[in-house]
């Protein structure tokens, strides 16, 4: 089971929640999923809590289970044990209005018009078509894509069908997107739309999850995260705290090369040419820096360094883990 | 942030369905392939059209029932005058006759030599004289044609009877036995019909759901809306697609027939107008014709959906489709097996059976007046429609979506948790 960061605070309000300290009311809470396909366990008891409003990213390398912890949060398949409420229901096709879905294998109607597309999109999720196709048009409008209404999916760039299936998630106006690998096979332009896309979801008070093996664009966009590896959740919670984990890392340059001052450096300190690096120590920075100052060290240059997301994924899903995952990443650009 | 207010609450299942429906429907009917769909059937009739015709005028070459004449001209002329006198009342009964031009002028023309060395085409050659005819021909034409030219030959002779009389008729209510044996004529006319039917159309189920696994759209389907509701939208957007192309079909035949019954009739050597009416009555027989065409094809559909969805390529459709023609022609057989054993517990087995039903009982209504029965059988019927459905979407979402049953801490945990669940403010 894995030990998420709300357990461990242990959270007040409605059971976990991925932020700390967090009142709002879960979006999606799911605890101790597990899913085999033919025998081999792709998801081995997940838990995951995303309060309403956030944006949440849950970040693995490829067959991590991150599609499978989706889709089983979705009511797409059942999991073989363990539980997940959707806003408080445990069947999520009875709130099917309130939720939007982009899976990672993009899929529409090749013979079918933008607008029927997403309009066809929302009537699936309760909009009346002739609501949905005006909405569709005014969506293709702002985003650029109002000359392509009429024209059919086939005729379109993959960037452009994949904007379509996007709005057609949207166009029901869900309080809830579920995106799955939604910057896979965008170029960077599209990428920083789509990040804007979210950002504008979440502002509107939309809880946005989203699955990516890119750590830059959790970073950016996330409050929380969950860290699958083999199936099993190791950290789930704040990305603050999961750069929290890792202790600032001090650079430190001096002028002089010996003295006393060297005993007030923690033993694990590395040098690196005319640098010094070590992780902050637990006493904090003020007792170091009074004995380089008292054994004249010569300070020439001294930075603290808060611990990114990758450091807190190598140091969480392990170094093999997140080599996976840049490995996933680069592909996914090329 | 507020809920979107034009958003109708949670769809439900038929809902859902409707939607799944309405876009299927739109997209086939709209598609070119439908065009040439529904130009299939003609395909056939035209060829079985062409080839009866000119197998027809083939064998029309090929059989004559021409009686050569070969006696002298003022024989010759007065046997024809016969022939055409006695056309009116005995028509095809009678041979065609025609002068045989070789022996005209000729006193030593043979016969005998002329018919062996296979010249003309004649079914035999009459000689002689009025008095004393003599037909040269083959056993069996001899056999056939002795008596009529004996016939011709005596009004050629002689003036009497030179008139007939008109045969009036008199049309008697059949027996009891008869009517029952006339009506399994209809019965089978009907089931036949229907299974052609749904032969034709039910097959068009089983690719349908490859296209969304091949897209990926099932996806999206399967996130929003009960795999169910998805199987049942299909199945009920296919049977519409059925619907119409049966009336397209049916407004060509009706127009075919319009035009050209008699020669319909003639070619198939089959009157449906003179087909015996079924026990329940014409129109009713229409109706419960529509409403079990509309159970055999969404009994049939839900199977060959579920067969369908199992398949990822339209390849494997294609080898699946041998033998899901096969179980067709089995229910088929089974239906039309049973259409004289009425009361029987084989029978009744094919009512019972769902896939058999429908044609079982279309065939009873032709036989039997009773209607309660029908009654019975459609709700069956309808129960199998869903009980074949929910199980073709669990078997889909089991072995293709790879879906799992019901976790094992579900109960206990929300148990605990369900006093504290709050519930989406919306």
């Amino acid at each position: 089971m894995a030990v998420s960061e709300q357990s461990r605070t242990g959270n007040a309000g409605i059971g976990f929640s991925a932020i700390p300290d967090d009142a709002r009311p879960l979006a999606i809470e799911a605890r101790g999923l597990v899913k085999s396909f033919d025998g081999t366990r792709a998801v081995d008891g997940v838990d995951i809590s995303v309060p309403e409003g956030a944006i949440y990213g849950v970040l693995g390398p490829n067959g991590a289970g991150k599609t499978t912890t989706l889709r089983m949060l979705l009511g797409i398949i059942d999991p073989d044990e363990g539980v997940r409420r959707v806003f408080g229901h445990d069947r999520p096709h009875d709130i099917g209005r309130l939720i939007g879905y982009l899976p990672e294998e993009r899929g529409l109607y090749p013979s079918m018009k933008c607008v029927e597309a997403i309009a066809f999109m929302g009537a699936l999720r309760g909009l009346p078509l002739k609501e949905g196709r005006k909405r569709a048009v005014e969506l293709l409008e702002r985003h650029g894509l109002g000359y392509a209404a009429e024209r059919q999916i086939r005729q379109l760039s993959k960037g452009m069908a994949q904007t379509v299936q996007l709005l057609g998630t949207l166009v029901h106006r869900p309080r809830l997107v579920v995106l799955d690998e939604p910057f896979s096979g965008l170029d960077a332009i599209n990428q920083g739309k789509l990040e804007l896309m979210i950002r504008a979801l979440a502002d509107d008070g939309v809880t946005v999850i989203f699955s990516t093996h890119v750590i830059h664009h959790a970073e950016r966009l996330c409050e929380g995260v969950a860290i699958i590896a083999g199936g099993k959740v190791p950290y789930a919670g704040s990305v603050e705290a999961a750069r929290d984990r890792i202790p600032a890392q001090v650079r430190l340059e001096t002028r002089a090369r010996e003295g006393a001052w060297l005993a007030f450096l923690p033993p694990e300190t590395r040098r690196n040419g005319d640098f010094f690096q070590f992780a902050l120590p637990e006493t904090g920075i003020e007792p170091l820096l009074k004995g380089l100052i008292e054994g004249e060290a010569g300070i020439l240059s001294l930075s603290i360094e808060r611990a990114g997301l990758h450091d807190a994924f190598v140091a969480i899903a392990g170094e093999a883990a997140a080599r996976q995952l840049e490995a996933d990443a680069a592909e996914g650009r090329a | 942030m507020s809920l979107d207010q034009t958003i109708r609450p949670r769809l439900s299942a038929l809902e859902a369905a409707w939607v799944i429906a309405r876009r299927d429907f739109v997209a086939v009917l709209f598609s070119r392939a439908f065009l040439f769909f529904l130009l299939g059937p003609l395909f056939p009739v035209v060829v079985g059209g062409l080839a009866g015709a000119i197998g027809g005028e083939v064998q029309r070459e090929a059989v004559s029932v021409e009686i050569g004449l070969a006696m002298s001209p003022d024989d010759n002329a007065a046997m024809l005058a016969a022939g055409k006198r006695l056309a009116p009342q005995l028509g095809g009964a009678l041979p065609r006759l025609r002068e045989v031009p070789e022996a005209a002028g000729d006193p030593a023309f043979d016969a005998r030599a002329f018919m062996e060395a296979r010249r003309g085409n004649y079914a035999g050659i009459l000689t002689g004289t009025l008095a004393a005819p003599e037909l040269v021909g083959t056993e069996g034409q001899l056999r056939r044609w002795q008596g009529p030219v004996g016939l011709l030959a005596g009004h050629a002779t002689s003036a009497e009877p030179t008139t007939f009389p008109d045969v009036a008729s008199a049309v008697v209510t059949t027996s009891a036995a008869a009517e029952r044996s006339s009506r399994i004529q209809t019965a089978q006319v009907a089931q036949m019909l229907l299974f052609l039917l749904t032969m034709l159309l039910a097959g068009m189920v089983l690719s349908n759901l490859v296209e969304e696994k091949a897209n990926k759209i099932i996806e999206i389907l399967a996130a929003a809306i009960p795999m169910d509701a998805v199987f049942m939208g299909k199945l009920f957007a296919m049977l519409a697609v059925s619907f119409v192309g049966i009336g397209v079909w049916g407004l060509a035949a009706y127009g075919f027939w319009t035009i050209g019954s008699d020669a319909i009739t003639a070619a198939s050597g089959f009157d449906i107008a003179r087909l015996p009416a079924p026990a329940v009555g014409w129109p009713l027989f229409l109706v419960l014709g529509i409403v079990y065409f509309a159970m055999a094809y969404l009994l049939l559909g839900a199977l060959f959906l579920t067969i369908g969805a199992m398949a990822n390529t339209v390849r494997e459709v294609q080898t699946l489709s041998m033998p899901v023609t096969m179980m067709q022609l089995m229910v088929f057989f089974l239906a039309a097996y049973v259409i004289k054993q009425p009361g029987s517990g084989l029978e009744l087995a094919a009512i019972a059976f769902p896939l058999s039903s429908p044609f079982a009982m279309l065939a009873r209504a032709a036989m039997e007046p009773e209607l309660w029965t029908h009654a019975l059988a459609l709700a069956w019927q309808a129960l199998a429609v869903l009980a074949l459905v929910k199980g073709g979407s669990l078997l889909f979402r089991k072995r293709v979506m790879k879906s799992g049953g019901a976790g094992r801490v579900r109960k206990s945990w929300f148990a605990r948790r369900s006093a504290g669940a709050a519930e989406p403010a919306e």
